[in-house]
C-alpha cells in the first residue's frame, strides 16, 4: 500500500519513543502504536499525567521516573505519529500491520518494524498465587504510577530483584508500610567474578545500597533467603508460608506483590517467526539480533528489553541505534553518518550494560524457582494445568515439548497465550527430561497476539 | 486491597460496578476502579469456576477480563473509565450475544 509509513513502531516505551524521535529526525514518516492511552510505556507509566496533576507523587517515584519526563516531550515534539490504545494483534511478512484502537481496526502497510514491546515480569508460579489478592509488584507498582493508588492492609513483597527493592522504597515514600519483604536467596557466588566491574560503575550500587538502607531505617522486616513459599486463601489470600532459615513461618496477609525479575515480552516477535535463542545467563529466550537491532526477518527490527533485558537507559539508547539503522536502509542517510551518529550512542551503551553480568547472575532465579517442585502449583494460570500433570504428562505420556503439550492438555491455550506459563512449562520440560531449555524450545506462538473479535474482522476493509 | 492517596488529585468520574455506583478517579483503569471499590475478585474461571483477579495490571495475564458496557472479555487493566461506564465481574465462560 503506498502511503504507509516508513517504521512502524510497536510500544511507547523508551525503546520505542526514542526510536521515533530519532527516526523523525531523519526524515522517516514513523507511526508508534501502543496499548496504553499515555506514552511512556510501564516504566515510565502515567509520566505526563504525574506531572501535570500529582507532581508531588514524582518525589515519591523518585529520579529515574522523572527522568522520562524529558523523553516524552522530545517523542511529542518529533513530528512522530502516536496511536494510543492499539492492540496490534498481527504483523504478516509483508510487514502489514493489523491493529485495533479505540474500536477502530485497520491494516496498515509499514515499509519497515520495529518492535520495541518491552520487558514483562517473569511468572513466578508458588502454591495459591492465583489467589485474588495475590498480583505482581510490578502491578502494584503501575497503579501507584497511574492512578496514585497503594496496598491498603498488609501486605508483603516476595521474590527478588532490583525493581522489588525500587517498588518498596517507593511505596514507603508513599507512606505504606511492607509487612515483610521476603527475598528468595541471590546467588552471591555466581555474582562474584562481576562484581568489580559492577562497583566501578558509578551510580548503580550506590543506588542499590541506598534502597536497602532506607528498606532498614524504616524498620522493614527483610528476610533474605526463603524458600518454599506457598499462599493460603480459600477465596482470596490470608497467609503467606514459607520457609526461613530452616523453619517453617507463616504471615498473615491481605496482598501478597509477587516479583523474580523480568524477561522479554516477545509474543510478537515470535509470532513474527523472528529466531529466539536461549539466553542462559538470563533464564529466558531472546530474538537472535545483529549489532543494530535488525532481527532474522527483513525489515524487522527489535530494540529495547524484548530483545533480551537491558533496562531503560540502554532501551533507549538501542531505539536510536536500530531508528538509525532504519533511517540508513530507507535511504535517509548514508553508512558514513550512520556509523557516525551511532558511536557516542554505543559508548553510552557499553557503559549501561557493564552492570547486567553482575545483575543477570546475583538475581538469576534457582531451579526450584523456575520449576515449582510442589506438584499442586498452577502453571498455566488459563486453563489450570499443574505442575505435577506437566510433569507426569513429560515422564509417563513422553510429551516432548511446549507445543505438544498444547495437543495434551491445552497448556498455553488459554487467553494469554503461553505469556504466564511458557518459560516454566519449558523449564519443567527440560528438568523432566534433563536438556537444556535450548532444546526443548519454546510455544509456536500464532497470530492474533491479542484478542479480535470475528466482529472487528468482518469489519476490515480488504480491498486496499 | 488498594487506597487512593490523598494528594492524588481528587477527579473522579461516576461508573457502575456490578451495579454499584462508584466514583472511579479520573483517568484509571477499569480494573483499577473495581480494586479500588473494594473488588477482591473480577471474574471466576471458565475451567473451574474459582475466584481470580487482576494480577499484572500491564495487559499480559489477562486475568482481568471482566464484562465492560455489555462486551464480555474485555482487558479491563487497559481500558480507562469513562463517565457511566458499566463494569461487571464476569462468572465463568462468556455468553455470547446473538
Amino acid at each position: 500500500m503506498s502511503g504507509g509509513p516508513d517504521l512502524a513502531i510497536v510500544g511507547a516505551g523508551p525503546a520505542g519513543l526514542a526510536a521515533a524521535t530519532t527516526a523523525a529526525e531523519h526524515g522517516l514518516n514513523a507511526v508508534v502504536f501502543d496499548e496504553q492511552a499515555e506514552p511512556g510505556g510501564q516504566i515510565y507509566r502515567g509520566i505526563e499525567s504525574v506531572a501535570a496533576a500529582r507532581n508531588a507523587h514524582l518525589a515519591v517515584l523518585g529520579p529515574d521516573y522523572a527522568a522520562g519526563l524529558e523523553l516524552v516531550k522530545r517523542f511529542r515534539a518529533s513530528g512522530a505519529e502516536y496511536v494510543p490504545q492499539a492492540a496490534v494483534w498481527q504483523i504478516d511478512a509483508g510487514r502489514n500491520v493489523y491493529y485495533r484502537s479505540r474500536g477502530d481496526v485497520r491494516i496498515i502497510n509499514a515499509k519497515q518494524i520495529l518492535i520495541a514491546t518491552g520487558a514483562m515480569e517473569r511468572p513466578l508460579p508458588v502454591p495459591g498465587w492465583t489467589l485474588p489478592g495475590v498480583m505482581t509488584c510490578g502491578a502494584a507498582q503501575t497503579l501507584l504510577k497511574s492512578t496514585g493508588a497503594v496496598p491498603a492492609g498488609r501486605f508483603v513483597l516476595a521474590g527478588s530483584g532490583p525493581l522489588l527493592l525500587l517498588i518498596a522504597t517507593q511505596l514507603l515514600r508513599a507512606g505504606v508500610q511492607p509487612a515483610a519483604i521476603l527475598e528468595t536467596r541471590p546467588n552471591y557466588r555466581a555474582a562474584l567474578p562481576h562484581l568489580p566491574r559492577f562497583i566501578a560503575t558509578p551510580g548503580y550500587l550506590r543506588k542499590g545500597l541506598a534502597m536497602l538502607a532506607q528498606l532498614r531505617k524504616a524498620g522493614v522486616p527483610f528476610k533474605r533467603g526463603v524458600r518454599q513459599m506457598r499462599i493460603l486463601g480459600d477465596e482470596r489470600a490470608r497467609e503467606i508460608e514459607y520457609e526461613w532459615r530452616g523453619r517453617r513461618e507463616r504471615c498473615a496477609v491481605d496482598l501478597v506483590l509477587l516479583h523474580q525479575g523480568i524477561v522479554p515480552n516477545a509474543n510478537l516477535a515470535l509470532s513474527l517467526r523472528c529466531e529466539h535463542e536461549w539466553n542462559e545467563r538470563q533464564r529466558s529466550f531472546r530474538p537472535r539480533l545483529d549489532a543494530w537491532g535488525n532481527s532474522t526477518v527483513p525489515g524487522v527490527l527489535i530494540a529495547g528489553d524484548s530483545g533480551g533485558i537491558i533496562g531503560a537507559k540502554a532501551a533507549e539508547l538501542s531505539g536510536r541505534i536500530a531508528a538509525l539503522s532504519a533511517a540508513c536502509s530507507a535511504g535517509r542517510i548514508g553508512l558514513d553518518v550512520r556509523d557516525r551518529l551511532a558511536r557516542p550512542l554505543r559508548r553510552t551503551l557499553a557503559h549501561h550494560l557493564v552492570v547486567r553480568p553482575f545483575l543477570d547472575a546475583f538475581y538469576r532465579p534457582r531451579q526450584e524457582t523456575v520449576a515449582p517442585r510442589d506438584d499442586d502449583t498452577v502453571v498455566c494460570r488459563c486453563e489450570e494445568i499443574r505442575a505435577g500433570e506437566i510433569r507426569r504428562l513429560v515422564t509417563g505420556q513422553g510429551c516432548p515439548g511446549p507445543n505438544q503439550m498444547k495437543s495434551f492438555v491445552r497448556c498455553g491455550m488459554g487467553p494469554c497465550q503461553g505469556r504466564l506459563c511458557g518459560l516454566t512449562v519449558v523449564e519443567l520440560i527440560a528438568e523432566c527430561r534433563d536438556v537444556s531449555p535450548a532444546e526443548v524450545g519454546y510455544y509456536r506462538i500464532r497470530p492474533p497476539v491479542k484478542p479480535v473479535t470475528v466482529g472487528e474482522l468482518a469489519g476490515l476493509d480488504l480491498d486496499r | 486491597m488498594f487506597r487512593i492517596l490523598s494528594d492524588a488529585g481528587g477527579a473522579t468520574v461516576a461508573v457502575l460496578i456490578d451495579g454499584r455506583p462508584y466514583q472511579a478517579p479520573r483517568g484509571c483503569t477499569a480494573a483499577a476502579a473495581a480494586l479500588l471499590a473494594g473488588e477482591s475478585a473480577t471474574r471466576t474461571t471458565p475451567v473451574s469456576g474459582v475466584p481470580r483477579a487482576p494480577y499484572c495490571m500491564m495487559g499480559v495475564c489477562f486475568e482481568c477480563l471482566m464484562e465492560i458496557d455489555g462486551v464480555p472479555n474485555q482487558q479491563a487493566c487497559l481500558i480507562p473509565v469513562a463517565e457511566g461506564m458499566r463494569i461487571n465481574r464476569q462468572h465463568g465462560k462468556a455468553a455470547v450475544q446473538p
